[in-house]
């Protein structure tokens, strides 16, 4: 609690020092300092360092242009999303507000103007800096020496402008977007542009955790349940029977190592949607499987493997392990050649049999070196959209669960089929913070407690 | 001990065939299904009573449009693969190379938002994306775009190999004179031979699969699917007995190019996945 006081005293104080500067400089600058308070990289250009004036100006007029011509508009109607909605007058619609522009072009311009302010401070403290070296009888850079160093020192910021501009654009103005929507009633009775929606506050995490009437509570705990589940096994168990299969290839006097490593990576090679959308249709009910099975005389009736819940949660953990398997095998190939050789003798010696060899040398090297792998995987099982989505999309579906989810869906997937086939965004949204919380605390507990407790113990390093 | 080694090398070969079976099987059967020639959905044999190249013909007949979705698919690819690379070297060499402000605070940044599931930014992404005309017509550039867009985040792989380079070269390199530029063009580059070229090949395979995003942005625009959009939409239409053998016929068609390709660069992917896993 202290340090959270002290993090924010410290802000404040940083602010204060910030506005002082701001003030100082104004007053203590000369006239082309001052100007550049309102002409963007005036002095800049005044001092002969076009580069950086030419970019400071370009740059303010560009966000100015945007902010001024198009998004005010939106900003200012951000806190109610508009109130006037799309209507008929005279048998001609007028189209009113629309929310969902409003809120996405609103977005943006709020960031236009902290880039502008942002700016605008870089543009202060250059002018600042300007004028301490010339009082001081010293050079500014060159324009040439500005733009080499965009190529030497400062080539940092040429490589990540384009890619950190992508991400902004792209993964965080939605994200911000999106979490928006999880504080508003966006869904199919809201839909602009012939509907208006608006703030809600938190009324739409109380229905998601609110069990019975018209909570979805109960779905989404099921839903929960079963994609920790479904992790917990997709993770672990490919990773023990990756390592086994991985052992047997290795072990001493088999030959064709590669034959049996190219094999197994075909499913890793094949597309997904290609393998799996086949080997979903071969335990279909008409599947060739069944067929089989059939034509043996093994069992009377098909088996319901899709259509049965457990049947299909086993089956997709099968599946999985399928897909699943083969990484594992590459990873741990590489890595058990790492492993001393002299630890493996020694431990013959002592006259240790190959399982106890597994468990007390191989087994622990592993775990401290995959450690971080296990968690990505575990995460990355969690939103593992593609297995169950091109298997049987999350089926069978319950009249038990709302919104459509059925017995295999994962939360992404369930989020999925809101937002595709319900337009239920404002739930989707939910969903996709619960999703990141479970991530956030998830990686938190490995991170700080699991992984420095087993590097610990083993000794490795 | 060399008679209990035999046997034990026997299991082990019994469990390695047995192993082989089971993962090819899948592949045997979509290949028989491939050359079926008798129509309808799932039958009850594996080898075809009739041999036949129908299914292909069907595909390259223009009955359908798999030849442009197919190209489709291949352009996504080799753009995304090649800009993608070139993003990911960018990034981590800043990362792993240079020390400037906010460092720390960018790779936290993209950390977290890596936690965020990619799907819950769909509607926003299409609606951004039909604003610049990216979206149904414009599907293939609008893809690229977004797969582009968001790469930097995939830095870790790379950045990790970077790192176990020694920083004594680069010190080195500075002392006669090079820039950053030219040091990572000239001399890290060329070193990360293997890393760059699994870079390349994951972000190369990975559009043949996109499924969510593609049908998305093409948004029931047919000439704007990529395979994998306009085939899954085959096999789940309600008539899919129609198009069972002629999906696995175009499934072939991708598997082949991607897995022969994957094959060749086998050694360099499992280098990228065993040093990503080791360092996370």
């Amino acid at each position: 609690m202290g340090r959270k006081r002290n993090a924010v005293a410290r802000f404040f104080q940083g602010l204060g020092a910030d506005l002082k500067d701001i003030g100082t400089t104004f007053v203590n600058g000369d006239w082309k300092t001052k100007v550049s308070y309102l002409i963007m990289g005036f002095g800049q250009l005044c001092r002969g360092q076009i580069v950086r004036g030419l970019a400071f100006l370009l740059l303010e007029l560009g966000l100015l242009f945007y902010i001024i011509d198009f998004g005010w508009g939106y900003m200012v109607k951000l806190t109610t999303l508009g109130t006037v909605e799309t209507h008929v007058e005279n048998r001609v619609t007028v189209y009113g507000d629309n929310s969902f522009f409003i809120l996405l072009w609103g977005i943006l311009t709020v960031v236009a103007v902290l880039a502008l302010i942002f700016l605008w401070r870089l543009n202060l403290r250059g002018n600042r800096d300007a004028e301490d070296l010339l009082s001081r009888g010293k050079h500014l850079p060159s324009n040439r020496a500005d733009l080499h160093s965009l190529l030497d020192k400062n080539f940092d910021k040429t490589l990540l402008a384009l890619p950190v501009l992508g991400i902004f654009v792209f993964t965080v103005v939605p994200i911000i977007f999106m979490i928006c929507i999880a504080f508003t009633n966006y869904d199919a009775t809201h839909q602009p542009p012939s509907k208006l929606f608006t703030w809600v506050g938190l009324q739409n995490f109380k229905e998601l955790f609110g069990i019975g009437g018209q909570g979805f509570g109960g779905t989404f705990f099921y839903v929960l349940g079963w994609t920790l589940i479904w992790a917990f096994f997709a993770t672990f168990l490919t990773y023990f029977l990756g390592m086994a299969v991985a052992i047997l290839i290795n072990k001493k006097g088999i030959k064709f190592k590669k034959l049996w490593r190219t094999i197994l990576v075909m499913t890793i090679a094949v597309p997904q949607f290609v393998s799996l959308l086949y080997v979903g249709k071969m335990f279909a009910a008409d599947g060739l499987v069944n067929a089989y099975l059939l034509k043996w005389g093994w069992i009377k009736t098909a088996i319901p493997f899709w259509t049965n819940a457990t049947y299909a949660r086993i089956l997709i953990i099968v599946i999985n392990l399928w897909i699943g398997i083969p990484y594992t095998m590459l990873i741990v190939t590489g890595l058990l050649m790492n492993i001393p050789a002299e630890l493996y003798e020694s431990a013959r010696i002592d006259g240790a049999n190959a399982f106890q060899t597994f468990r007390k040398i191989t087994l622990p090297y592993m775990l401290f070196v995959t450690g971080p792998f296990l968690l990505t995987q575990f995460i990355g099982n969690l939103n593992n959209f593609n297995v169950i989505f091109l298997l049987n999309q999350g089926k069978p579906q319950s009249m038990s669960l709302s919104n459509n989810a059925g017995a295999t869906d994962l939360l992404v997937t369930w989020l999925y089929k809101m937002t595709i086939n319900d337009s239920n965004y404002r739930i989707a949204a939910v969903i996709g913070i619960m999703v990141f919380l479970v991530t956030a605390i998830i990686s938190l507990v490995v991170y700080n407690k699991v992984l420095p407790s087993v590097k610990d113990e083993e000794g490795f390093q | 001990m060399s008679k209990r080694r035999k046997i034990g090398n026997g299991f082990a070969y019994l469990g390695l065939i047995l192993i082989s079976i089971v993962w090819l099987f899948p592949f045997v059967g979509l290949v028989l299904q491939s050359f079926r020639g008798e129509s309808g959905g799932m039958v009850n044999y594996l080898v075809p009573k009739q041999f036949s190249m129908v299914n292909y013909q069907f595909l390259f007949s223009g009955a359908s449009k798999f030849l442009r979705w197919y190209g489709n698919t291949l352009t996504i690819a080799i753009f995304v693969s090649v800009l993608q690379t070139l993003v990911v070297i960018c990034v981590s060499y800043a990362l792993s190379r240079m020390r400037f402000r906010g460092r720390k605070l960018l790779m936290n940044i993209w950390l977290v938002l890596g936690m965020f599931p990619g799907f819950l930014t769909m509607i926003c992404l299409y609606f951004l994306l039909k604003q610049m005309g990216l979206t149904e017509a414009g599907a293939v550039p609008g893809l690229i775009l977004i797969s582009v867009a968001s790469s930097g985040m995939g830095y870790y792989v790379c950045k990790g190999f970077f790192d176990t380079i020694p920083r004594a070269l680069d010190e080195a390199a500075i002392l006669d004179g090079a820039t950053r530029a030219q040091i990572l063009v000239q001399m890290i580059m060329p070193i990360s031979k293997p890393i760059i070229i699994y870079t390349a090949l994951v972000a190369f395979m990975a559009p043949w699969c996109d499924y969510i995003f593609a049908s998305y942005v093409a948004f029931g625009y047919e000439s704007g699917y990529n395979v994998a959009v306009a085939m899954t939409r085959w096999v789940w239409t309600n008539d899919y007995q129609g198009y069972f053998t002629r999906f696995c016929a175009g499934g072939i068609l991708v598997a082949i190019p991607v897995t022969i390709l994957f094959m060749c660069l086998q050694k360099y992917y499992v280098e990228g996945v065993t040093g990503g896993a080791v360092k996370g």
